[in-house]
């Protein structure tokens, strides 16, 4: 592996003392921003705090953009810029207790991995690059980006790459778990919603007027019939439901929320019509309002295996002894891939209880989740991640 | 200074002290040092965040903090350890000074900090907060920092969820609104001006907390509000917001634990200040009842507020801390 990675890393892996200073650091940033709320739309708070550390840590340009994204520059003196992002949202509602706590070997809190570490480790760099004297030659982007999940739909991320008025060389996105992902391509997705609601001038009397939840069983049962084939890899995600008030009031409302995933973009349509089908078949069968929302969508596509960012990325996962994890995203790198930038996705540690309030990380393996991260930006920024 | 014009003047915001570069700056032109310390006993739980966040924000990035020590009274839930791992001086109490008969209780571990550690001022934390933040530091050290004629500086809490324009409650918990501030109000008006006299985090100056006594107990709080009180008057004190605390809440039972140990700080006090001259000796024993098996029990506690001496009385702390000149009073001056 190039030199100057293998360097940074043994070095990195060596020193006890000032990685104690950095792990600080980093925990502190860690629990400052999981206690700060940002559920998607609502992550001006959390921006807040992430431009004031660009700022006392010297950076260029910070500043909050017009939909909310976090932005600092480490000023390069070459024209490669590099974008690192980490999304600043939280599927946690403001009420959600946010509190944290750290234990000698792990942090528990609501967000810590998904993703808290990742902005953590942003707002960190620029001491660890400082403290190993690391003076890129690109010009280091760092962002916490807006509005990425959900009905978000990355919609911060790809705000800046369409505005930004530089080419970017290549992204990273950087997320909390896994240590050992790496993913550098993009299966295709639908996001959608299926609500049902029952009109005030509803018939109880009628034929399958069972309510809300029972109805949507049904729905349930005849998406599962669908065929979701393992060439090309395909799957229904039914990711959430929510129906009902008590035990004994018929529900007059459910919403179904789910992605539809596959290697095929065909397919992904092809399943989206026939759920879009269902839904009107229940509206007829039950006379109930079935709606059908597509809330967010992801063409396939990404760099190939062979791609000098992915080899160096797998090189590193090697050299740290982490076994590599290629599993295709459907987050923030598919904002990058459809511009043609190419972008990798890490995980900087391992973790629990993910989407829980009880969302728990390992502090141990951070190490090497920043020894991955920091050999990235040196990667690319000697250019030896460039595709000829 | 009236009361009005005491409160107008000496109550903060922890945000009038945010920017730590320009509090650091005169910190150190004032050729200060401080010394934070927070008192522990079974807290596993929130002592790792405290040591991370208070080590890495007001040592790290900015020296605010020049020493920073965790003193335990004896957890047995790997307090110490937790602390240890995350890098802070820790110290179990017994182990300070100890030569001197074994004494447990929050009191102690903030009075043998004054022997401990060596800033000019020290900043008490309690250990159970669950959203702790670099405020409740700088919040309190300000201050002293920015005005050398205030000595004591309380923290309290003020942030309701949600409030619309107009006037609205403030004040204390329920020990504090039931037992301290009517007290104070019948006999030391002025004090009942600070907000939360018994919050368990404020900064204060070594040359006033050498010279007060400590109730190892309940009553350590009320004890210094009302001595420095008696020495320098209310223009010693200041208070600073600090937004919001969250920790644990306590069972009636246990309040009225700590109110029975106030209050025998306060009737002592009485006592030595000559305010209270014919007053019986008190008990030491509370009574509280339960029901087991419909028949009601009386449960007996004998709760003593025993007091450690001034500091400055200790030889060992005189060896450690030589006076230059004995026979003047640094830090004390005539009540206003």
């Amino acid at each position: 592996m190039i030199n100057k990675i293998n360097d940074f890393i043994t070095r990195f892996n060596e020193d006890r003392e000032s990685y104690g200073n950095i792990q600080e650091t980093l925990l502190s940033n860690l629990v400052m921003i999981s206690e700060t709320a940002a559920p998607t739309f609502r992550e001006h708070t959390r921006a807040r705090y992430l431009i004031n550390r660009f700022i006392s840590n010297n950076l260029l340009n910070c500043y909050v953009d017009e939909l909310g994204n976090a932005l600092g520059i480490i000023p390069g003196k070459s024209d490669r810029n590099i974008l690192l992002v980490a999304h600043l949202d939280t599927f946690f509602s403001e009420k959600v207790d946010h509190t944290v706590t750290i234990f000698p070997d792990v942090v528990k809190g609501a967000g810590v991995a998904d993703d808290s570490l990742g902005l953590a480790a942003l707002a960190t760099l620029p001491y660890i690059l400082e403290t190993y004297g690391i003076e890129p030659e690109a010009n280091i982007i760092l962002m916490g980006s807006s509005r990425s999940l959900g009905r978000g739909d990355l919609e911060g991320l790809r705000f800046f790459l369409d505005n930004f008025k530089k080419p970017i060389t290549a992204g990273v996105c950087i997320e909390g778990v896994k240590l050992g992902r790496l993913s550098y391509s993009s299966i295709g997705m639908l996001r959608g919603e299926i609500n049902y609601k029952v009109p005030e001038s509803y018939d109880w009397t009628k034929f399958n007027s069972e309510g809300a939840i029972i109805n949507m069983n049904d729905l349930i049962n005849r998406i599962l019939e669908i065929p979701t084939p393992s060439k090309p890899k395909t799957s229904i995600v039914l990711g959430s439901i929510e129906a009902g008030t008590s035990y004994n009031t018929i529900p007059t409302r459910a919403k179904l929320k789910f992605e539809i995933r596959s290697e095929s973009d065909d397919l992904v349509e092809e399943i989206a019509h026939k759920i879009e089908n269902l839904t009107q078949e229940m509206t007829s069968l039950s006379g109930a309002h079935v709606e059908f929302k597509h809330l967010a969508r992801r063409s396939p596509g990404g760099t190939e295996f062979s791609h000098p960012l992915n080899k160096i990325g797998r090189e590193i996962l090697t050299d740290l002894k982490i076994n590599t994890r290629l599993t295709p995203s459907t987050s923030e790198l598919s904002a990058f891939i459809n511009k043609g930038i190419p972008a990798v996705t890490i995980g900087l540690t391992d973790g629990e209880n993910m989407g829980e309030e009880d969302e728990m990380i390992q502090i141990q393996p951070i190490k090497k989740g920043l020894s991955l991260l920091v050999g990235l930006i040196l990667a690319i920024d000697g250019g030896y991640t460039l595709d000829n | 200074m009236t009361t009005d014009e005491w409160i107008k003047k000496n109550t903060y915001h922890h945000s009038d002290f945010e920017d730590l570069q320009t509090l650091v700056q005169e910190k150190q032109k004032k050729g200060l040092t401080i010394s934070l310390c927070i008192p522990t006993l079974n807290e596993a739980k929130t002592i790792g965040k405290e040591v991370v966040i208070f080590k890495s924000e007001l040592m790290n990035r900015v020296p605010l903090i020049d020493e920073f020590a965790v003193i335990d009274s004896g957890s047995e839930d790997n307090t110490l350890e937790i602390a240890s791992s995350f890098g802070a001086d820790t110290y179990l109490s017994s182990e300070i000074l100890p030569n001197l008969e074994e004494k447990k209780g929050k009191g102690e571990n903030l009075w043998k900090a004054i022997y401990q550690l060596k800033g000019d001022i020290i900043v008490y934390i309690d250990a159970d907060i669950k959203n702790i933040h670099p405020r409740f530091v700088y919040g309190l050290v300000g201050p002293l920092i920015y005005r050398d004629e205030v000595q004591y500086v309380k923290a309290f809490y003020d942030r309701p969820l949600a409030f619309s324009e107009g006037i609205r409650p403030s004040g204390g918990g329920r020990v504090t609104e039931i037992l301290t501030r009517p007290l104070f109000s019948l006999f030391f008006p002025e004090l009942a001006a600070i907000i939360q006299p018994l919050s368990g985090e404020y900064a204060v100056r070594r040359e006033v907390l050498e010279r007060i006594s400590f109730p190892i107990g309940y009553g350590v709080e009320t004890s210094h509000l009302l001595d420095i009180y008696h020495d320098l008057g209310l223009s010693a004190f200041a208070q600073t917001d600090l937004d919001q605390r969250v920790h644990r809440n306590q069972e009636t039972r246990s309040l009225g634990k700590m109110s029975f140990g106030i209050l025998q700080t306060f009737l002592n006090r009485m006592k030595t200040y000559g305010l209270m001259k014919d007053m019986p000796d008190i008990n030491t024993l509370l009574r509280q009842f339960q029901v087991r098996d419909n028949q009601f029990e009386m449960v007996e506690q004998n709760i003593i507020e025993y007091e450690r001496p001034p500091m400055i009385t200790i030889p060992e702390y005189l060896e450690k801390f030589p006076r230059k000149d004995t026979s003047k009073k640094s830090g004390t001056k005539e009540k206003e």
